[in-house]
């Protein structure tokens, strides 16, 4: 057996190893990237709604519908 | 505000300063995780030897060991800046402890489940209800419900003074975590690893362990200083700062 194929067979644990590294980089990778995408949501919502509020101050009051954000 | 805090401490608790402290340090964080990480998992994983009774199996604590320090180490951070955010209402706190809490919950999970993964081939059971496992499960309840607690409310200051205080009565449950595996009988080994005393380890296995515990460390730094940046944006939404940012992100 190969120097490689032993590592990966990790002395007959593969099957328990293998998996606790995978939970490990899988739910700190999830971790990590739930907070980037909650900063995008939050300023795009953020820049709709300026541009909402830029476009009454504008003097856009014929319609009473909202604007659609320009993003 | 008492005057015997120090004028920075003032400082840095505004959020658009911190913002800035949190965006300035967060790479580097981030770097110094992924580094001490590499260097941790080469050890730990092809430089170290196999256990004389456990074999490779033994390789598991290079994550579990470190993912359970955290697991405390992250409640007892929540359960101070709940404290400060109590007494003071300091807003930095609040979200200091707050969004502590998903990485904690995080930890926690991972050190249950790799313990679990550990325990099956080591002990022949993937649970078993002693001091030790059944600890950790609580901390991970608790993680849970100050979320949940902290998501219930309407008002988000009302929310987090709510699950401030349940972060606070957690708190016991750390020390019994640590210690139970003195005060019961448990499957659980006792601990090798001793900062203040000798080290019941071998080098070769304890100097990827104590890397491993660096990397997890500043992880936690880079993923508390995202999430606190982007709590204060949310929180902060309607104030000129915030919209400068939001501006410079625009083409994004």
């Amino acid at each position: 057996m190969s120097a490689v194929q032993s590592f990966f067979a990790m002395g007959g644990y593969a099957s328990y190893v293998w998996p606790a590294y995978a939970v490990f980089f899988i739910v700190l990778i999830a971790d990590s990237i739930a907070p980037r995408l909650r900063r995008r949501r939050e300023l795009r919502e953020l820049r709709a709604r300026l541009a909402r509020q830029s476009a009454r101050a504008a003097g856009n009051t014929g319609s009473s519908f909202p604007t659609p954000p320009t993003t | 505000m008492s005057n015997w805090i120090p004028l920075w401490l003032h400082k840095l608790s505004s959020p658009p300063t911190f913002y800035r402290f949190a965006g300035a340090l967060r790479p580097w964080a981030l770097a110094l995780a992924v580094v001490f990480g590499a260097i941790g998992l080469y050890g730990g994983l092809v430089l170290a030897p196999a256990d004389y009774q456990q074999g490779d199996a033994y390789r598991i604590i290079f994550i579990h060991v470190p993912s359970a320090w955290m697991s405390m180490f992250i409640y007892a951070v929540m359960g101070v800046s709940a404290f400060v955010a109590l007494v003071w209402r300091i807003k930095l706190a609040e979200v200091v402890a707050m969004q502590s809490a998903p990485i904690g919950a995080a930890f926690t999970f991972i050190t249950l489940v790799t313990g679990s993964l550990w325990g099956k081939p080591m002990w022949g059971t993937w649970w078993t209800w002693d001091a030790r496992l059944t600890s950790e499960l609580v901390l991970l309840f608790l993680y849970l419900g100050v979320i949940g607690l902290y998501q219930a409310f309407e008002d988000r200051r009302q929310g987090a003074r709510a699950a401030s205080f349940l972060a606070i009565i957690g708190i016991i449950n750390v020390p019994i975590v640590h210690f139970s595996v003195n005060w019961w009988n448990t499957l659980h080994q006792g601990s090798t690893v001793n900062i203040f005393g000798h080290s019941k380890m071998s080098w070769d296995m304890l100097w990827p362990l104590l890397a491993m515990t660096l990397a997890t460390k500043f992880y936690y730094a880079a993923s508390l200083f995202l999430r606190a940046q982007t709590d204060l944006l949310s929180m902060e939404s309607g104030k000129d700062w915030v919209r400068k940012i939001a501006a410079s992100e625009s083409d994004r």
